[in-house]
């Protein structure tokens, strides 16, 4: 055996002998040449891909995408204009009409095909996406990429059962789908997957940082077999997101984003019919208890805030640390942030790379300027950092409190705010003090405990004793100003599906200035034309003692806090009772309440709700042909019919009753070792506009679904024939039903819905109305990102069972929070 | 080398608030290997520590003075010496950090040493009726007396397992402490046997008791039980291990052993340390790796970076 050929040694400094004493790591990188091959083959210039090639209209201007770590130009893309935006949506289109109909068992093969060809590819993504966002190839390659493989198998799933599993909907259309730039692939197939599982098409616009992923998904796609104009991509800027979302021919906008983006996409397509998902920010909380496991919670916190730059939407950057234990948490973590490693994405030896762009590194580190001068306390390894290319230290903050900005704000950065709480209790009043609702972690060992804050924090993941688990199987979404919606699971399926019953609405285009929707009171008194009923007593007959509606709320009558009255008018013309002008101090009054009540209802057993729903359908067949009598008195209708309507208004009552136990959630079958459960918690208090047709019907198809989920409500019955709803008072009286869970104001529809959709204190509107009332809703809910559900003037047949107690009705009334339970504690004999 | 740790008195309140969550620790120790990788020089840097760090280890029922010769002369040669020399380590004197055999084979390790020049290299000696410490106390302190004056400068002791099942971790201190001063001169290394602890608490707990009661080394397992040494075992270790240092300002080294049969793992073992420890816990006074297979494998390791081509089996010298 000759040693000859030996290699030379290197240079002294990095000789084996010198590492040998050093025992530094060096460089490790992952190769580029790929990628680079990849880009080559493009001539490092990029079109669109619409209908299933290349498009590259003349005259764009461009635009450079960069490795952030780097700031090595990678290709050039195109800035998309109105033309490219019909172009693209035109194909979608044309592409829905077959696609839509083709059998689910033939899309769950294109979905099947995307996923194996993902995994074919899987480096070449892995490497694309960490050079082109900056990001650690590390975690493209353990996290982001297999994510995405997995995404696609799942709902290749379910596109083959769709016919069983979403019986009852059906496609939407045109999806324009509008992703960041933090998990560039990883996001975008969070939209798409679903919706062509689902039967949609789509029009996809990355972000700006990170267009290549999506570009070459498309490739893939399209290799993978994937019909032309099923999935399309446009690359553009801010404003060409807009073009999209506004297009006419696109039925939904799935967004991922910034809560400012949220809501202006949200004021951008209200009143138009379409329908609109929206996962925004966070400032997620990591609470840390005295029975944690510390430094396991330590390597938590390392997940929640030190992921992907921070630059997660469900990060962990409020660490809330039980005073017992909080400078020990602190100094460990400040201990860990001494071998933590920040470099090139290429580099497998990094804990941390790149901020995606020099814009969002200055803004992190306002944040922390600005929270310097206001006396905090920074902690910064400062000499894990790369001298070149864009890069900010992981950092933690303490000395911060509530009232501090980077407290209240999100930052998108690897910065930590730490906050010590004494008590469970209060750690859950810190943990709720925000306007976000994403996500959170509670770390202990205590499972009564961990069970218990889990559900009481408002937001739309929990994870306990882990941070930052994602799978296909369990919906991604917020509380709040989080927005709404699902990514992934079941629950994440019912974005991109409308009631079979239902076309797309497409309100004409509203005119008027919604600043002045629902200002002015216009009713007037109406003496002399009131109809007046006389009864027989002994012989004589004697006018009916009057009878006075009120208000109800707070599980009393009330006056209206100005005390109008407004006349209820049969078709005859004839004043048939007075019901109370209710204002927004009424407004106000009964949110109040309702929100006082919403506890307790929540947390009653779902048998006890059940039994007071079904005391309700008792008590009103007691009523049957008095309540009867009364449609009759308002509408003019027929009795048979008014009957009838009672008689279905009961049946309904049966539904809900019956689903008050039986709608919780259920275990989702992630990848997770342990227990993923799905709840379906109550939405909040939701205020709700019901229609003028079907005065009792109406009502109570609407406030059943929403009470029996644990909601409480605030309800504005039919604004012609309101009676029927006050009759419905002294039913709840008498059904055990606790003050404050139904609350009830008669009046001005729209008045009161201005006032109920403005109330930051609503987390849902329900608004059964005209088209311009809709729009208002969809329009107004954008300053606190309330849910809407708006009908937008067109009625439905609440007589029908599909279209009067659809699944829709508890879609509308719940939202799905997944709280992930590991287990595990057996590890030899 | 540092000072020895002299242990403390027993206390038990510095783990009775502990609490060691399995997921979210093989969480952790999934990622290890995945957060951080050598390559190239640093690799073969890396290797060669990893070699430095071995204790090169027999136990069998068949081990006699034809294999345990054999064995001490690949400790003292640990890599091939064309393989050293471009790698330009020729000055170095690369050995393994120790030998390790039954208290019966410490003699025939005395003489091996001497004839290949190899005094310097520790021996080490499993004692204390080892693997199960199923023997009298009186009996378990006699035979580390015996290996010590056969000549056995390291002493690797089974802990009682019936003291940690039952929690009676006063017990585990008090044996340990009894070793400790039996071993006189010669280091002591508790094997917890943590396959048979039955919980991570356990392993935290068993770990500190031994500390307390003056371990030089913690170590995993014996090789013989189920389970061995695995990364979500040694992280509770060494996290012990930071723990008793914060308190008493002591460095006691860690010991994984059984199952470690991989250069990759080796490197893997070796970022354990240094991510979790520091660098101070990459040498053979606070480090070692309990293997027999395992040098093979690096040598072959190192002949591919020397001469970019896998080396057969056959090429390598066994030990």
């Amino acid at each position: 055996m000759a040693a000859s050929s030996a290699q030379k040694v290197d240079k002294p400094a990095n000789s084996v002998s010198e590492i040998f004493k050093s025992m530094s790591y060096g460089p490790a990188p992952e190769a580029d040449n790929v990628v680079k091959a990849w880009l080559d083959d493009h001539n490092r210039a990029f079109g669109h891909f619409i209908n299933g090639e290349w498009v590259k209209p003349e005259g764009r201007k461009t635009y450079q995408t960069k490795n952030p770590a780097t700031g090595e130009v990678l290709a050039s893309t195109i800035q998309g204009e109105q033309e490219d935006v019909d172009m693209a949506v035109k194909a979608a289109e044309k592409a829905y009409q077959s696609w839509s109909k083709t059998l689910p068992h033939v899309r769950a093969r294109h979905l099947y095909s995307i996923a194996r060809h993902i995994q074919k590819h899987m480096r070449l993504f892995s490497v694309v996406e960490a050079m082109d966002n900056g990001k650690t190839f590390r975690e493209t390659r353990d996290a982001d990429v297999p994510i995405v493989v997995r995404h696609f198998y799942h709902h290749a799933g379910w596109a083959q059962l769709m016919d069983t599993e979403m019986r009852g909907w059906k496609s939407v259309g045109v999806i324009g789908a509008i992703v960041p730039w933090n998990f560039p692939l990883m996001l975008l197939t969070w939209k798409i997957a679903p919706a062509l599982a689902m039967g949609n098409t789509v029009v996809l616009k990355p972000a700006t940082y990170t267009r290549l992923s999506a570009l070459l998904l498309a490739e893939v796609c399209a290799e993978a077999g994937l019909p032309p104009g099923v999935f399309n991509v446009i690359t553009g800027g801010g404003a060409m997101g807009s073009l999209l979302a506004d297009h006419r021919l696109v039925d939904k906008v799935a967004f991922t984003g910034s809560t400012g983006v949220g809501q202006t996409l949200r004021r951008l397509t209200a009143g138009s019919g379409k329908k609109l998902s929206l996962e925004l920010g966070g400032k997620s909380p990591v609470v840390v208890f005295e029975s944690a496991d510390l430094d396991s919670a330590v390597e938590g916190v390392v997940d929640a805030i030190w992921f992907n730059q921070g630059q997660v939407c469900s990060a962990g950057s409020r660490l809330l640390v039980q005073e017992s234990i909080h400078d020990k948490m602190v100094e460990k973590l400040k201990e860990r942030l001494t071998h933590f490693r920040v470099g090139d994405s290429l580099d497998k030896g990094m804990d941390m790379g790149a901020i995606v762009d020099e814009s969002q590194r200055k803004s992190i580190d306002e944040y922390v300027e600005d929270a310097r001068k206001e006396g905090a306390q920074i902690f910064q390894f400062k000499e894990s950092i790369p001298s070149k290319g864009c890069y900010y230290p992981p950092t933690i903050i303490t000395n911060v409190q509530t009232v501090s900005r980077v407290v209240v704000e999100e930052i998108f950065g690897p910065v930590l705010v730490v906050l010590p709480f004494r008590t469970a209790k209060e750690s859950i009043a810190l943990s709720n003090n925000t306007i976000y609702g994403l996500g959170g972690s509670v770390w202990t060992e205590n499972v009564s405990l961990a069970l218990e804050v889990a559900l009481s924090i408002k937001a739309g993941t929990i994870w306990v004793n882990c941070h930052n688990l994602f799978d296909a199987a369990a919906g991604f979404g917020g509380y709040r100003q989080s927005g709404y919606g699902r990514d992934g699971g079941k629950e994440g399926l019912f974005e991109y599906v409308r009631p079979a019953w239902e076309e797309r609405p497409r309100p004409g285009k509203v005119e008027g200035d919604l600043k002045k929707f629902g200002a002015t009171l216009p009713n007037r008194p109406t003496v002399g034309n009131n109809e007046t009923v006389e009864i027989p007593v002994n012989g004589l007959s004697v006018p009916s003692i009057d009878r006075t509606y009120k208000m109800y709320y707070g599980g009393a009558q009330k006056r209206p806090d100005a005390p109008y009255s407004r006349p209820v008018v049969n078709p005859a013309g004839k004043v048939v009772g007075h019901v109370g002008e209710g204002n927004r101090k009424d407004v106000r009054n009964a949110v109040e309440t309702a929100h006082a009540a919403a506890p307790g209802w929540g947390k009653r057993a779902a048998h006890n709700r059940a039994q007071i729903v079904y005391y309700m359908a008792e008590n009103l067949e007691l009523r049957r042909d008095e309540v009867a009598g009364r449609i009759q008195q308002m509408t003019g209708g027929k009795l048979e019919e008014c009957r009838s309507e009672v008689d279905i208004s009961i049946q309904r009552l049966f539904h809900w009753g019956a689903y008050c136990d039986k709608y919780g959630g259920g275990i989702q079958e992630t990848t997770l070792y342990g227990a993923t459960v799905k709840i379906h918690e109550p939405v909040g208090v939701i205020g709700i506009a019901c229609p003028d047709e079907f005065p009792l019907l109406g009502f109570v198809s609407l406030f059943a679904p929403a009470v029996i989920r644990g909601n409480t409500i605030v309800i504005v019955p039919s604004q012609k024939y309101p009676l029927s709803a006050l009759d419905f008072y002294q039913v709840f009286e008498t059904s055990d039903l606790p003050a404050g869970v139904v609350n009830i104001l008669t009046g001005d529809r729209d008045h009161l819905t201005k006032y109920l959709t403005e109330h930051q204190d609503i987390q849902s509107m329900w608004y059964f109305g005209s088209a311009e009332g809709s729009k208002f809703v969809e329009h107004e809910s954008a300053e606190n990102v309330k849910r809407t559900w708006v009908n937008y003037g067109i009625a439905r047949d609440w007589m029908d069972p599909e279209q009067g107690q659809g699944e829709e009705f508890l879609y509308h009334s719940v939202q799905c929070k997944n709280i992930w339970i590991p287990m595990g504690d057996i590890f030899a004999n | 080398m540092s000072d020895r740790n002299p242990g403390t008195e027993f206390d038990a309140s510095w783990f009775e608030n502990i609490y060691i969550n399995l997921p979210a620790v093989k969480r952790r120790a999934e990622t290890l290997g995945t957060r951080r990788t050598v390559k190239k020089q640093w690799q073969a840097a890396w290797l060669l520590r990893a070699v430095s760090c071995i204790d090169l280890t027999t136990l069998s029922g068949d081990d006699t003075p034809a294999n345990v010769s054999r064995l001490c002369f690949k400790a003292k040669h640990p890599v091939r010496e064309d393989i050293i020399k471009a790698l330009g380590m020729e000055n170095e004197n690369i050995t393994v950090g120790a030998v390790c055999v039954y208290p019966n084979r410490v003699p025939d390790c005395v003489n091996a040493m001497k004839a290949c020049n190899g005094t310097e290299i520790p021996i080490a000696s499993v004692a204390t009726g080892f693997p199960t410490g199923q023997v009298p106390l009186k009996t378990r302190l006699e035979e580390i007396k015996l290996a010590v004056e056969d000549g056995a400068t390291e002493i690797d002791i089974v802990i009682n397992r019936n003291y940690a099942l039952n929690q009676n971790w006063k017990g585990v201190y008090e044996e340990v402490r009894m070793m400790r001063e039996a071993c006189g001169k010669a280091h002591l290394k508790t094997i917890l046997a943590t396959g048979e602890l039955g919980s991570m608490t356990n392993v935290y707990k068993a770990s500190l008791a031994c500390m307390m009661a003056g371990a030089d080394f913690i170590k995993t397992s014996t090789g013989k039980e189920g389970v061995n040494a695995t990364f979500p075992v040694a992280l509770v270790m060494v996290r012990a291990i930071r723990e008793y240092y914060q308190r008493t300002g002591h460095k006691v080294g860690f010991k994984p052993a059984g199952g470690i049969r991989s250069a990759k793992d080796a490197c893997t073992w070796l970022i354990l340390m240094k991510e979790e420890l520091g660098d101070d816990w990459l040498s053979p006074h606070l480090f070692r790796l309990g293997a027999s297979s395992l040098l093979i494998d690096i040598e072959r390791q190192l002949f591919h970076y020397v001469y970019g081509r896998y080396a057969a089996t056959h090429e390598i010298p066994m030990s």
